[in-house]
């Protein structure tokens, strides 16, 4: 049914760096087509009719894994989720080691997140299976960044132009990395938006504007992502306190004021309400929260169709 | 040494680090001291029963000295051992290695100096000095007994890996060494600024999702540490003699460079690393460029080489860490600190050589000479009488580095695969030929 470009020409998707603008526009309108599915009653493809996917993940993640899962399973292939509380990983073993044991299995895919930035490259070069990034220390997170892309596309009709600003946590955040690297290169005007304490070093040279607050931040932005704020790192180390950030960073229907007026408010999940998003917004008309989730499994499906067309058939 | 023929290098470039020429020429040595040197060294003035050694146009000077290797004993063997160092040493044209403290256990009594240096004259192919704790441990609490260690044999004292926090230790462990007048060597680093860092801060660590260490984080230690030497100066006596074990950076360089204007008694020494690679080599998360402190950008490395070339560095050494396979191949934030260099130092310095930023006698001074001085050894200069510690090389000769053929333990070097020039044909220790 699609006139579009398939083809995609990596091995691996273990981040946004390295596609080019037609790889990413091929994976995104891939991904509409797998909306289209999704939504049907038969949502059953056969396209990775008998490849196994494994679903490696190292972190703990519900809705990334579950995504992953339904995604693998909806074009037919076989999924196996392993998690580091239940594997040998936790009995010494070396992420290499873990790596060749599970290419021995034969997987024709293996969907990885690990705590420690580039953990996923060094599993890549020791498996000879596509592998996909699910999510790598403070570094990427692709399959997020393309959901992004498509919702916004979807609601906006377009992505070209739009002013997106991404705020909060930027340091620690891979899925600021991903969509700073993917919004820019789809030729959005991208922002960051938090206290210097949680920007990157260097972030201004990496193609983005710096706003330190959230007035000047989202001045005229069509689209505010708000990312997740890790509880542990905000007792006094990178700021004073929850109550202190929610003041400042935190998005409220007072602060959406400042954006233009039919701005979309995104979050990639899971929310600490009342801390980087008020309840009002989150589950408010202009939120997309809920759509992400859909699109995140579109995406997923587009991703593992497109590796899935340069393995070997036979 | 008696029952060694004497020695004869003709036909030889001979560089004089002292004054960084090139003469044609020979070195003639018996004894394990040298005899003679110069144009007057030929084939037919050394005496029939000299083993001649025609050079064919090599050059031949001083044995290079290092002043920062991990020799993994005791404690480490798994990693080096003084016999593999050695022979990484001895292909790599350095005649003597000064041991870093941080074994395990550390270096900080008389009986672990007696130790190493009976395992070295047991084991070693070059000369193997000990340098010593600073601080029981190398905890940073207590000064060593520097009086008792520098007795047994103890070259320098350094806190190896860790910085000194302390202000007040560091300034009574500064103000004792004085009196004794050894010499201290330290790693400038607060530990609390670089905490979690694994690369140099910056944009290209962000775009990694790695976390920085600042250089500030150096250069506020080595600013604390030079006000410190300052306050060790007396109207009775010479301050205390200061070495920075590792400067990586402009900002570094201009703190060591006032200190040099005041009249300090500081020297600064450079890894061949932070000279000839930058943190861009880390690119796809390659954890043998891993090393601490860490690699930092081209600007900050052009300005080392610059350094080098002005004397403003005194000494260049191969911060030589070796980590064994295990210890590399894990996520860059989770592989261990550190690379080999004794066998690759000279090619890689020559680096800048050919590129033509800095003299050959301004490499090999910082190699020979300039350590020699600052260690108060006799080696490392080309005089009558000083040891028989030489090399000859081909500054020319191109090679490929192959990490497997190193002699070290470990393998991990930064130079895998890289194309450099400068092989070295003989090393000799004391006039005898232990290598090349």
């Amino acid at each position: 049914m699609s006139a579009h470009r398939t083809h995609f020409p990596h091995q691996h998707l273990l981040g946004i760096a390295g596609l080019s603008r037609p790889d990413i526009e091929a994976l995104l309108d891939m991904a509409e087509d797998a909306v289209e599915v999704s939504r049907r009653v038969d949502k059953k493809r056969s396209i990775l009719s008998g490849r196994t996917q494994i679903n490696l993940f190292f972190e703990a993640s519900t809705r990334t894994q579950a995504s992953f899962e339904l995604a693998g399973k909806r074009l037919g292939a076989d999924v196996m989720n392993m998690s580091v509380a239940t594997s040998s990983v936790s009995k010494g073993e070396t992420l290499i080691d873990t790596a060749v044991t599970l290419n021995a299995m034969r997987p024709d895919v293996i969907v990885v997140r690990h705590q420690h930035s580039g953990a996923v490259h060094l599993l890549a070069r020791k498996v000879s299976c596509c592998v996909v990034n699910a999510g790598d220390g403070s570094h990427e997170h692709p399959t997020q960044a393309l959901l992004d892309a498509l919702t916004i596309r979807r609601n906006k009709g377009r992505i070209e132009g739009l002013v997106v600003a991404i705020c909060g946590d930027v340091l620690h955040s891979r899925v600021a990395r991903s969509n700073m690297i993917l919004l820019a290169q789809l030729g959005a005007r991208v922002r960051v938006v938090g206290p210097s304490t949680l920007l990157p070093p260097g972030v201004e040279r990496m193609g983005v504007e710096v706003h330190r607050t959230m007035e000047s931040g989202l001045r005229d932005a069509d689209i505010v992502m708000m990312l997740r704020l890790q509880r542990e790192r905000m007792n006094g180390a990178f700021v004073p306190s929850l109550k202190e950030f929610a003041r400042f960073y935190g998005l409220d229907e007072e602060k959406l004021k400042w954006a233009k007026p039919d701005a979309l408010v995104m979050h990639p999940g899971p929310m600490n309400r009342g801390v980087e998003i008020d309840s009002a917004v989150a589950d408010g008309p202009r939120s997309l929260v809920t759509e992400q989730v859909e699109m995140g499994v579109a995406v997923r499906m587009a991703v593992l169709e497109a590796l899935a067309q340069n393995l070997q058939q036979g | 040494m008696t029952n060694l023929r004497p020695t004869a290098f003709v036909n030889a470039r001979v560089l004089d680090p002292a004054s960084g020429r090139l003469e044609n020429g020979g070195v003639f040595v018996d004894e394990g001291a040298i005899v003679e040197f110069g144009a007057k060294v030929t084939q037919t003035n050394v005496g029939a029963r000299t083993h001649i050694i025609d050079c064919g146009g090599d050059v031949v000077s001083p044995g290079l000295i290092d002043m920062r290797a991990f020799v993994g004993e005791p404690g480490a063997t798994h990693r080096e051992t003084i016999a593999s160092a050695s022979a990484a040493a001895a292909a790599g044209g350095i005649t003597t290695i000064i041991a870093t403290p941080d074994a395990n256990p550390p270096v900080d009594g008389a009986a672990a100096i007696d130790y190493l240096l009976r395992r070295a004259s047991e084991k070693s192919l070059v000369r193997l000095l000990p340098s010593a704790a600073l601080t029981k441990g190398l905890a940073g609490h207590e000064i060593a007994e520097i009086g008792l260690l520098r007795e047994a044999g103890a070259v320098a004292f350094s806190n190896g890996m860790r910085s000194v926090a302390s202000a007040q230790v560091m300034r009574r462990a500064l103000t004792y060494a004085r009196d004794f007048g050894v010499l201290v060597i330290h790693l400038a680093e607060d530990a609390e600024l670089a905490s979690a860092g694994v690369m140099n801060e910056g944009e290209f660590a962000s775009r990694l999702g790695l976390p920085g260490v600042p250089m500030e984080a150096e250069s506020i230690m080595l600013d604390r540490d030079m006000r410190l030497v300052r306050l060790t100066l007396g109207e009775d006596a010479n301050g205390a003699r200061y070495h920075a074990a590792l400067v990586t950076c402009k900002m570094s360089l201009d703190v060591i460079a006032e200190a040099k204007v005041a009249g300090l008694p500081v020297t600064c020494g450079v890894s061949i690393n932070h000279l000839t690679l930058n943190e861009t080599d880390v690119g796809d998360y390659r954890t043998y460029l891993k090393i601490a402190p860490p690699l930092r950008s081209e600007t900050e490395r052009l300005s080392l080489v610059e350094a080098l070339a002005s004397g403003l560095i005194d000494v260049i050494c191969s911060d030589h860490n070796p980590q064994d396979f295990e210890a590399k191949r894990v996520p860059f934030s989770e592989a261990e600190y550190g690379a080999v260099g004794l066998e690759t130092m000279l090619a890689a310095g020559l680096r800048l050589v050919h590129s033509g930023q800095v003299s050959l006698g301004r490499l090999i001074g910082a190699m020979t000479l300039r350590p020699a001085e600052i260690l108060g050894l006799p080696q490392g200069r080309l005089a009558k009488g000083a040891p028989a510690d030489l090399i000859r090389f081909d500054p020319d000769e191109p090679f490929v580095v192959d990490a497997d053929k190193l002699h070290s333990r470990s393998k991990n070097t930064p130079f895998d695969g890289a194309r450099l020039e400068g092989v070295v044909k003989t090393t000799m220790v004391a006039g005898a030929i232990v290598g090349g």
